[in-house]
């Protein structure tokens, strides 16, 4: 994409100059990370919720939430940053990773569901068992 | 053959005026482009790692290889090397050389920490016989925790190349927009980190 069909090519070097953020937001971005990364580990060590799958459920929500804060106030994401181009990228990336990430499961597992029934294989070992 | 060439009407497949664009306008954009596909690497690694993961081969599983105080402990030095690297970007604003220079050491020690305390986790391991040959688990896992821990090496020997840059240069603007590059890289190491310590070690542990 050239710079002629991009109407805010020339704001770039405005955005450079204060994208590094204040000391306050990274202060704050890293006060979030600390709880946000000190809560799943005592979850999952402590085991409080004694529900092996809601911790799991839960501490995913708490890296996802984490990743939002990192975007935010180390990585100064916004809609605006490149007019707007950083943030399409990122847009798109995190639909491939989507796409990846459930395809893969989604499809491996019902290819070992459907390739491995293990009572068909005993059935199996029994019938090559037989004379 | 130029002549021919010459006396045609100049067709313009340029613009007219070059743009005048600073050097390095477009880095920022670029480096984010390839931190993306770097982000696709680490996404097909944590998909091989999801459907491996539970293909232990009678082998150890997460529950009997994992510590996670160690684990917690790594994760606080490599966020502990972010917010430091937050403050060399706010010193280099500010055009304090030395200020910088201090906090880029600072990041460096934090970084090789990280980068000691999983070689003695992957060294256990295999002390253990849990090595990436053991099962498919091991593999995925080797390989994914193993590819961040080479971009964390790779960071840690661009920072010290800055590092030798800053002090013979200084805070050149050419030295700022590498400084800036290895920000966000830095940053985006410690966003797969989260991933990781969820994903792999906490998850793990609960399955």
């Amino acid at each position: 994409m050239s710079d002629a069909v991009h109407p805010h090519g020339h704001h770039d070097d405005h955005h450079e100059e204060g994208s590094h953020g204040s000391f306050g937001s990274h202060m704050i971005g890293f006060g979030l990370s600390v709880i946000l990364t000190a809560i799943p580990f005592w979850l999952v060590m402590s085991g409080v919720l004694h529900d092996p799958q809601l911790t799991g459920v839960v501490i995913m929500g708490f890296a996802a939430v984490q990743v939002v804060v990192h975007m935010i106030y180390f990585l100064h994401m916004n809609t605006r940053v490149e007019g707007g181009w950083s943030f399409m990228a990122m847009m798109l990336t995190v639909v491939l990773v989507v796409i990846v990430l459930s395809g893969s499961l989604w499809v491996m597992y019902h290819l070992n569901a459907n390739m491995m029934p293990h009572a068909d294989m005993s059935a199996m070992k029994q019938m090559s068992e037989m004379p | 053959m130029s002549s021919a060439i010459a006396t045609l009407e100049p067709r313009a497949y340029h613009l007219p005026e070059e743009p005048h664009l600073h050097e390095g306008h477009s880095t920022n954009l670029g480096f984010w482009m390839y931190l993306m596909s770097d982000c696709l690497i680490f996404a097909i690694l944590f998909a091989t790692y999801a459907v491996l993961g539970g293909s232990y081969a009678g082998g150890p599983g997460p529950k009997d290889l994992f510590d996670l105080p160690l684990v917690a402990l790594n994760t606080a030095m490599l966020l502990f090397s972010s917010i430091t690297y937050g403050f060399a970007m706010l010193a280099m604003e500010k055009n304090r050389v030395s200020a910088t220079q201090g906090w880029l050491v600072v990041t460096l020690l934090f970084g090789g920490a990280f980068l000691f305390i999983e070689l003695y986790e992957f060294s256990h391991l295999i002390h253990e016989g849990a090595g990436p040959w053991r099962s498919a688990f091991l593999s995925s896992f080797f390989t994914l925790v193993g590819t961040h821990g080479l971009h964390v090496t790779f960071g840690s020997i661009w920072l010290i190349t800055l590092m030798v840059q800053v002090a013979k240069n200084g805070l050149i603007p050419a030295n700022k927009r590498r400084l800036m590059c290895l920000s966000m890289f830095w940053h985006f190491l410690d966003v797969i980190w989260i991933g990781v310590f969820t994903f792999v070690y906490l998850m793990g542990v609960l399955r």
